[in-house]
């Protein structure tokens, strides 16, 4: 029913997809998976008409058709479903209805009352057409949702995690619905992390890494087969050669916390001086989560933390700071940097204190100094926006104080090549080295973690299934922790 | 210098400015033609009661004044991208803090002292009254805009209330205000354009006080930051919440000083409208000068010259004297349209082309 035929999407010199081929049948529950940042998001925002291709070609039913708008894609029967429904809370689920139809003047009541009827009774669905989306839960929310598409005549429908934050009850529903509908003739692209949905649920899988395909499979195929494909990293594991761990001295005990995404089950760890510690996991399996909680970013809901005997449970983010305790987040111009101001300004704002005015020869030759440091490809007046993706970490890393107690790092390397990749380890495990500071990291690549990390935790739904030290780790045993099945502490 | 170079340095190339003016000025000339008016001796009789004598300059400066306070005060919340519409109560509030002074010691022993308590008052007073937004703002989640809002609605119930109340003439209670303060609390007119030597040094050192702090010195560059991206700034040692209180709290103060400069050097008394809408004014002149601190004082003497020049209109033209509303709103929507526009042309010539 489509055929997506070598699509590019390229961000500068950042390719999100490159050569994507990838073909759903009609009737057919279609997975797609891959880490964050895989590129499958990017292929499903350019089939439902989001963002636009740099090439390629994309085929409904042999039809080669342009989606270059969502409404064309809806034309074409294309709809996509988001985690977050895009509903209109304050009207009525009828109203919802109406209000999203693309044309057309007059608006018929009895039509969408019709609609909602049918579909609802054909898929197991059962509404209020009064009542408000929200006053509903999310699945009921995503099912008001996915029957506004299908009244526009969507025949392929994409859902982006659509079981994140729904009962298990409510997912049953769903799945039920997404089978009755493949049965009736339509496509379903599945995005999930979920290996159990996945494997429970869909007909055929196709795997994407790094912007390719990497992967396909047709039922039957397992949890490990899909895991080996999205994390081939086979067994060659590069042992970090320099671990000589220091005494345990940053401590976190019985610590539960929750985002939007996942809810941290009560954990209990500690980190040692001069230790690089990688955390991996599908995403949003609670790494991201623990990286804040243990940063003082995010608020924990139970448990304590303390650095040395210094307790820092419910203090502010400035107290783990003048603790030696410091974040670096993965999205670096969301989160990291200022948007608008040059490098200068800055190091200014980080090293003003308390004075009124700063010497901005001093500033400028302190900045110039971290250029030199940490081999940043700018100048002192080049606006942090400016710098590419390795030279704005480079740049964040360099903001840190000279000797750090421990450094949480979200995804450091995401999206660097592998120079600036190098580049950034090397600085880091300078500073292990030297300072004998800890390094905490989460990374999607677990390439990555084994050839860096001294030591390994593995998340997967809120849980800590595995921590161990990198140099007795059998692979096997991080696929059987991503996939949720505990393995023992070291 | 080139006419460009000077456009640069003004923050906005004067090219645009001019455009900006000449196209108002084009719109606003058809809506006096629909009231029957030429429109040639509609803007000449503005010219003429804003800038065409010297006493009407004096009326135009004691105009600019608080305008400018409030627009300088604006430059603070907007550097840390706050919507401050509940200037407009701080105004009220400082007039009324230095009432309340003002009317608890009406014959006071050392004049200049209590005088000088009451800019005090004044300034603490808008001062306080902003940071009521802040702690809304930080704590409970409330924005700005409708807390201050709410608070503008509070004050001018506020002094309505004294007016009518507590505060009202002996026997009477009427629009037209409170008795009169003291005349030592009254600023002195001087100059060839009666205007108060008080208020013009006031304004001249708030405003070399205001460009040092947010363009030469730390604290601008933290608003800013704070402003753009509060959780960067939070990872990079700021305290973006201090920063908002430090904001408002200046604008607040600076708002209250214009509200002491409407009872000490305009009406001597509290009236109902003794903000004169000064503060929702200011929102549009700061807008208009691109919050650059720079051209405040520009624009605001605009302003000020045609709210001052439209007085005469009713008198000469039967015309409504909002002409100066209708012309500075026009001012500002062509501002927004034709930066609107411009913006937009920009980002598509700069737009990466992909395909």
């Amino acid at each position: 029913m489509i055929r997506l035929e070598n699509i590019h999407k390229d961000y500068g010199s950042v390719k999100a997809n490159d050569g994507v081929n990838l073909s759903v049948r009609p009737g057919s529950i279609h997975a797609l998976l891959g880490e964050n940042g895989a590129g499958k998001t990017t292929l499903m925002k350019i089939l439902s008409g989001f963002i636009a291709k740099t090439s390629g070609r994309i085929f409904v039913c042999g039809n080669e058709v342009d989606i270059s708008s969502p409404v064309k894609a809806l034309k074409a029967g294309i709809g996509m479903m988001y985690q977050e429904p895009m509903d209109f809370p304050q009207m009525t689920v009828l109203d919802n209805l109406m209000a999203g139809r693309p044309s057309g003047f007059f608006i018929s009541r009895k039509k969408a009352l019709h609609d909602l009827d049918r579909f609802s009774s054909d898929l197991g669905f059962s509404f209020n057409p009064a009542s408000n989306p929200a006053s509903l839960t999310l699945g009921e929310r995503q099912q008001l949702e996915m029957i506004r598409l299908l009244s526009l005549g969507v025949k392929v429908l994409i859902l982006d995690e659509p079981t994140t934050g729904i009962t298990d009850l409510q997912k049953d529903v769903l799945f039920f619905s997404l089978r009755r509908l493949a049965k009736l003739g339509h496509s379903i692209i599945l995005v999930s992390h979920k290996m159990d949905d996945v494997t429970s649920l869909c007909d055929e899988a196709t795997v994407m890494r790094q912007g390719k395909v990497s992967g396909h499979f047709s039922r039957p195929f397992s949890s490990q087969d899909l895991l080996q494909c999205m994390f081939p990293s086979g067994g060659d594991v590069d042992i970090a050669d320099d671990y000589q761990p220091g005494d345990p001295f940053y401590f976190l005990d019985q610590v539960t916390a929750s985002s939007s995404r996942v809810v941290l089950k009560p954990i209990s760890l500690n980190f040692r001086q001069g230790e690089i510690v990688g955390l991996a996991g599908l995403e949003g399996s609670g790494q991201e989560l623990l990286l804040r909680v243990a940063a003082g970013v995010s608020h924990i809901h139970t448990g304590a933390i303390r650095i040395g005997d210094t307790p820092l449970t419910a203090r502010s983010m400035k107290a783990y700071q003048s603790s030696g305790v410091f974040f670096v987040p993965g999205s670096r111009m969301e989160e990291g940097l200022i948007s608008g101001l040059t490098l200068s300004d800055h190091v200014a704002l980080c090293r003003s204190g308390h004075t009124l005015f700063t010497r901005k020869r001093a500033v400028e030759s302190q900045t110039s100094r971290f250029i030199e440091n940490f081999f940043i490809k700018a100048s002192p007046h080049s606006l942090v926006d400016s710098l590419s993706g390795g030279n704005q970490q480079k740049f964040l890393l360099s903001l840190l104080p000279d000797t750090p107690r421990i450094l949480f790092l979200e995804n450091p390397t995401r999206g660097l090549d592998h120079d600036a990749t190098a580049a950034i380890w090397n600085i880091l495990k300078t500073r292990v080295r030297h300072s004998g500071s800890a390094v905490v990291f989460s990374s999607s690549e677990l390439d990555e973690i084994l050839q860096v990390a001294h030591r390994v935790l593995v998340f997967s739904n809120g849980e800590l299934m595995m921590d161990r030290l990198c140099h007795d780790l059998d692979p096997h045993d991080i696929g059987q922790a991503v996939s949720g099945i505990k393995q023992t502490k070291y | 210098m080139s006419i460009k170079t000077i456009g640069r340095h003004l923050g906005l190339p004067v090219f645009h400015v001019l455009m900006i003016l000449v196209l108002s000025l084009f719109i606003v000339s058809f809506i006096v033609l629909a009231a029957g008016v030429s429109p040639f001796t509609a803007f000449s009789l503005l010219y003429q009661g804003s800038l065409g004598s010297v006493s009407h300059l004096g009326h135009v400066m004691k105009s600019f004044f608080p305008m400018t306070l409030c627009a300088m005060g604006l430059v603070y919340t907007y550097r840390i991208s706050l919507w401050n519409i509940g200037i407009e109560g701080q105004v009220i509030v400082g007039a009324l803090s230095a009432m309340v002074l003002f009317r608890l010691f009406p014959e006071p022993q050392v004049p200049s002292l209590f005088f000088s308590l009451g800019i005090v008052s004044a300034f603490l007073g808008g001062m306080g009254w902003a940071m009521i937004t802040g702690f809304l703002k930080s704590t409970c989640g409330v924005n700005e805009i409708f807390a201050g809002l709410g608070m503008n609605f509070v004050s001018q119930g506020l002094a309505l209330w004294l007016i009518f109340g507590p505060w009202k003439r002996p026997g009477i209670a009427s629009m037209s205000g409170t008795d009169p303060i003291a005349d030592v609390y009254c600023l002195i007119e001087s100059g060839p354009l009666s205007i108060s030597g008080f208020e013009l040094i006031l304004v001249f050192i708030l405003f070399i006080f205001t460009w040092i702090l947010i363009r030469k010195s730390i604290v601008g560059l933290k608003l800013h930051a704070s402003g753009s991206n509060p959780f960067a700034s939070r990872l990079l040692g700021l305290q973006p919440t201090l920063s908002i209180h430090l904001a408002l709290a200046v604008c607040g103060g600076f708002a209250g000083l214009a509200g002491l400069f409407q009872v000490s050097g305009v009406y001597h008394r509290l009236i109902p409208s003794i903000s004169s809408n000064y503060g929702y004014l200011a929102i549009l002149v700061v807008l208009l000068s691109g919050f650059d601190i720079r051209i405040v004082p520009i624009i605001s003497f605009f302003f000020s010259c045609l709210l001052v020049g439209s007085i005469q209109l009713p008198m000469m033209l039967q015309i409504d004297s909002s002409l100066s509303g209708v012309v500075q709103g026009i001012v500002v929507m062509v501002y927004l349209v034709y930066m609107g526009i411009a913006r937009h042309l920009n980002s598509r010539i700069r737009k990466p082309v992909y395909e």
